[in-house]
């Protein structure tokens, strides 16, 4: 249903990014779509950035995507990702400043409520306080 | 600016990456997650891959070609803290006639500066580039070579004994002092390497 915020994971392992994926499907259902990716391009540990233009171009909708990621590079190479797509969707894509597992599943359960992109991100920081 | 400038940055900047991968991998390891030299040498030879395609350009539009070839290829910060240098570099690279090297590198810190949210002080690629910067500022124009190694290798040295605030080595805290920041070793590799170029000595 594209009139929910979608979720992007992106971790340093394809593994935990597909992994992540698998959970929120499992505890949230189908109708948040979620894109993950992870890995360098040579398939080892890292994220890059063609991976993670693909990912969000691959959810994206009108209702915004939020991003959950894991280390480091993960947030630089997703930041470069967004700043390369184009600037009325760069608006609608957030990092969510949350752990990338319970992030994920709680930012899709809220988004599958039909919540706007700051609440879900909102919901998915939660763990922080 | 010499037609075979180009070429020869490319190849430079490859070969000190690549023959000191293993020393960057190595220093990653004590203070991030080991993948510096790899990443680096990933990025530095898909520039070469891509030598005869970037070399075409001018300056400024073949810098940042190659630092948009960072950004593609790298997977990791280091990608787009690199690229995002380079891209700086070439957006004040000018048109023609001769680029005024620390008009271009402060834009190439500024750019590294809002990527990593970074400040120089914290253990990063920052603490060899300011440095080098000031230093380029300062320097008469005969000396400009010179004294931008020195400030590199000042620089570098002087991540030994800082504390890293930001990167994977900042969950190390304290045990992140006594170390050599990989990205100040690969930036001071870098330095050295074009040095070495406007020098004629690669």
């Amino acid at each position: 249903m594209s009139d929910c915020v979608s979720i992007v994971i992106v971790s340093h392992s394809a593994e935990v990014a597909k992994g992540a994926a698998d959970m929120v499907r499992e505890m949230v259902g189908d109708e948040v779509r979620v894109a993950h990716c992870g890995g360098n391009p040579e398939g080892g540990l890292g994220t890059n950035v063609p991976a993670i233009i693909e990912a969000i171009r691959s959810v994206y909708g009108p209702q915004g995507v939020a991003l959950l990621i894991d280390l480091g590079g993960a947030e630089t190479n997703s930041e470069m990702a967004i700043e390369m797509l184009p600037a009325e969707m760069q608006d609608r894509i957030v990092i969510c400043n949350a752990p990338i597992v319970e992030g994920a599943v709680m930012a899709a359960t809220e988004a599958a409520g039909g919540s706007s992109l700051a609440e879900v991100r909102a919901t998915a920081e939660e763990f922080l306080s | 600016m010499a037609p075979d400038l180009l070429p020869r940055l490319i190849a430079a900047t490859a070969a000190t990456i690549a023959a000191h991968t293993e020393e960057l991998t190595t220093l990653d390891q004590a203070i991030g997650d080991g993948d510096h030299g790899v990443n680096m040498k990933r990025g530095f030879d898909a520039i070469a891959a891509a030598a005869e395609e970037i070399g075409a350009q001018p300056l400024g539009g073949a810098l940042q070609k190659a630092g948009m070839t960072l950004v593609m290829n790298v997977g990791g910060a280091s990608g787009p803290l690199y690229g995002s240098l380079l891209m700086g570099l070439g957006k004040a690279a000018g048109q023609d006639g001769d680029p005024d090297i620390a008009a271009m590198l402060a834009e190439g810190v500024a750019a590294v500066k809002k990527r990593g949210k970074s400040e120089a002080g914290e253990k990063t690629m920052l603490d060899v580039l300011v440095p080098v910067l000031e230093a380029l500022r300062a320097a008469e124009p005969g000396g400009l070579t010179a004294a931008a190694r020195a400030a590199a290798d000042r620089g570098l040295a002087a991540t030994e004994d800082m504390l890293a605030t930001k990167g994977r080595a900042s969950f190390l805290g304290e045990r992140s002092v006594g170390h050599l920041d990989p990205g100040a070793r690969s930036s001071a590799l870098l330095v050295h390497a074009v040095c070495d170029v406007i020098e004629g000595k690669a």
